[in-house]
């Protein structure tokens, strides 16, 4: 009770109230990411399942009645007959997946390089800093590919699709990990130097208790920050891949997926396939995006460039 | 000055060394090369035979040496796809992304200059505005739906411009270009619109802040308590030292431009080499993809270098060395 009468009292939850922007963008933000976790009790259908399909509803536009079979869709049907409005929910919970993921594990490499490299110093330091910057040389959305590329040639055929979600977890974290190592190494050295850590020193703590127990937790608030803005790029560079169709593979369909297919049938006039998927997924990054921007100022940590 | 040109060239040097590695790697740990060489019947000293021939025993060290030279020479092996050196599938491809890049570029460089500055003196007025507004909405889009956006209203429902393809060229050589002809430059708009709105924006917004500064200088006052003109102020004392730092902005954006021309080559099937490289991850072509890298990264580091060579020419307070 105690914790939550401070967190109400906090600077943070008053920033939070007195930011519209951010009230909005959340409750948007939690509307799409609860509708994707519960999507087998949102859903109206499951698009996965042919049974629940029927060849007769293909093509039915929004809210309007099918002809053959008088069934209603809000968001219309696809080619198979699916329910737009199903495989959106079904899509956006790879998207947010991936998402999520792709940054758990960005942050983690990046959190544990970048506290070595601002530990340890020297050689180290300088190595690991050196990879982090001919990284950068490159757009984040190459990195990814090229991983992508590599690890598809790794994989045996037969287990491509099976595989395929982790590798872009693995391409897009491995795209993203430098942002958070830059910015942990920063403020790391920054409290490196702070009188707790010599007391920690004179207790006789290993360097990893240290770095783990005592610096790690005043690094966190930029690290948070990175990771809320990390999130929505993740979500769209997930997109941009399975939509230039080195992705989420077509059994698992995610937004970037459903947006190429739309692309098929939008000469052919059914734009509804293209445009929800479209509009969901620019809301999803637009709302985490905008949730960033008000983190970032409110906590004000002082991030690197 | 000398000193900070050389580091630079080092640093360069150390990239393109790593990306080799990495492309190396992948021709040498992504399948067998023995196994794509040889067919179904084929004895244990076949495979030895081939391996020896190719050199799959020497040290490591050795064989990245021979891919480096190879690599150099322009060597980056056969398309599995196609069956032709993956270096002139590639080169025959390069015309129509740079040209792409470089009306893009272009367009962006121009457009966002041009409206930067125009945001920066008319600070407040609702037009600047209306242009902050709607670039805050592009930065945020996705480059592809913003293709797909404009391939709907031009290309559907207008029906004024093509959505696919590079229209008719025009050869030169071994260059051909599409910017002398009324279908390629017709279907050169979109796309390159598509690919400079990004940077457009990034430019725009770093002119204007840029700006902004410079015109709370006092020599700008100073020059305002002389009695000049608006106009001569504005583009005779501010726009000048407003470029400085554009200038790098805009040439390292170069670099973004041509990687992020993959998506837009995809989303217009654009025949560039962003399109092949998307093929050939699809079809796991190795030597596509890596020659590809090389080459990319041969385009990245000579313009970063290029850049930085610009910096210190322009900028005289970096010349002394200690410029990071």
């Amino acid at each position: 009770m105690d914790r939550i009468k401070r967190a109400l009292d906090s600077d943070l939850f008053y920033s939070y109230k007195s930011s519209p922007l951010a009230l909005v963008s959340s409750i948007v933000a939690a509307i799409l990411i609860f509708s994707a976790v519960f999507a087998p009790l949102v859903a109206p259908h499951n698009p996965f399942d042919p049974g629940s399909l029927n060849l007769m509803n293909g093509f039915s536009e929004p809210m309007v009645p099918n002809a053959f079979t008088g069934d209603t869709f809000m968001l219309g049907t696809d080619d198979q007959g699916r329910d737009v409005f199903s495989t959106i929910l079904y899509g956006m919970r790879i998207s947010l997946f991936v998402g999520f993921a792709a940054v758990v594990f960005a942050m983690t490499i990046g959190i544990v390089l970048g506290l070595t490299a601002a530990y340890a110093g020297g050689r180290i330091d300088s190595f690991i800093m050196r990879i982090a910057d001919v990284q950068l040389t490159f757009p984040s959305i190459l990195v990814a590919m090229l991983v992508f590329g590599i690890a598809k040639g790794i994989t045996p055929v037969h287990l491509r699709d099976q595989v395929a979600i982790w590798v872009l977890i693995i391409s897009i974290g491995l795209s993203d990990w430098v942002q958070f190592a830059r910015v942990v190494r920063g403020a790391a050295l920054v409290e490196k130097s702070k009188e707790y850590v010599e007391a920690a020193i004179l207790i006789g703590r290993g360097p990893a208790g240290i770095v783990f127990r005592h610096i790690l937790p005043n690094v966190l608030s930029p690290v948070l920050v990175i990771a809320t803005i990390s999130l929505a790029l993740a979500i769209i560079s997930e997109a941009t891949l399975s939509f230039l169709g080195v992705g989420a593979p077509p059994t698992s369909p995610s937004l970037g997926t459903l947006i190429r297919v739309g692309q098929g049938f939008l000469f052919s006039g059914e734009w509804w396939i293209l445009f929800f998927p479209a509009m969901t997924l620019l809301l999803l990054a637009l709302s985490v995006n905008l949730l960033g921007d008000w983190l970032r100022d409110a906590l004000n940590p002082k991030l690197d460039d | 000055m000398i000193y900070s040109i050389l580091k630079r060239a080092v640093q360069s040097v150390f990239v393109l060394l790593l990306v080799g590695l990495v492309a190396f790697s992948m021709f040498r740990f992504v399948g067998d090369p023995v196994d794509n060489l040889l067919g179904q019947e084929r004895t244990e000293a076949d495979i030895e035979r081939v391996r020896q021939e190719l050199g799959l025993n020497d040290p490591f060290v050795v064989q990245y040496w021979d891919f480096l030279s190879n690599a150099a020479r322009g060597d980056m092996g056969v398309s599995f796809r196609q069956g032709r050196p993956a270096m002139e599938v590639i080169l025959e491809r390069v015309p129509a992304t740079l040209e792409l890049a470089l009306v893009s570029a272009t367009f962006a460089m121009t457009l966002g200059i041009l409206l930067g500055i125009y945001t920066a003196i008319h600070r407040k007025s609702w037009i600047s505005n209306a242009i902050l507004a709607i670039s805050l909405i592009g930065v945020s889009l996705p480059t592809f739906l913003i293709g797909i956006f404009l391939i709907y209203i031009f290309a559907v429902e207008l029906g004024w411009l093509p959505s696919f393809g590079r229209g008719d060229v025009v050869d030169f050589g071994w260059w051909s270009t599409g910017l002398l002809t009324w279908t390629g430059l017709k279907s050169l708009i979109l796309p390159a619109f598509t690919l400079g709105l990004y940077q457009l924006t990034l430019i725009m917004r770093l002119v204007r802040s840029e700006m902004s500064e410079v015109l709370k200088q006092d020599y700008i006052r100073f020059a305002r308590a002389r009695g000049l003109s608006e106009r001569a102020i504005n583009f005779r004392h501010a726009v000048k030292n407003t470029l400085i730092p554009v200038v790098t902005v805009a040439g390292l954006q170069i670099g973004s431009i041509i990687a992020f021309a993959i998506i837009t080559e995809t989303v217009f099937q654009w025949p560039g080499i962003g399109l092949l490289f998307i093929n050939s991850i699809q079809f796991v072509d190795i030597p596509i993809m890596a020659s590809y890298l090389m080459l990319i990264s041969v385009m990245f580091v000579v313009i970063n270098f290029a850049v930085d060579l610009l910096y210190l020419a322009i900028d005289p307070r970096l010349r002394d060395g200690k410029g990071a």
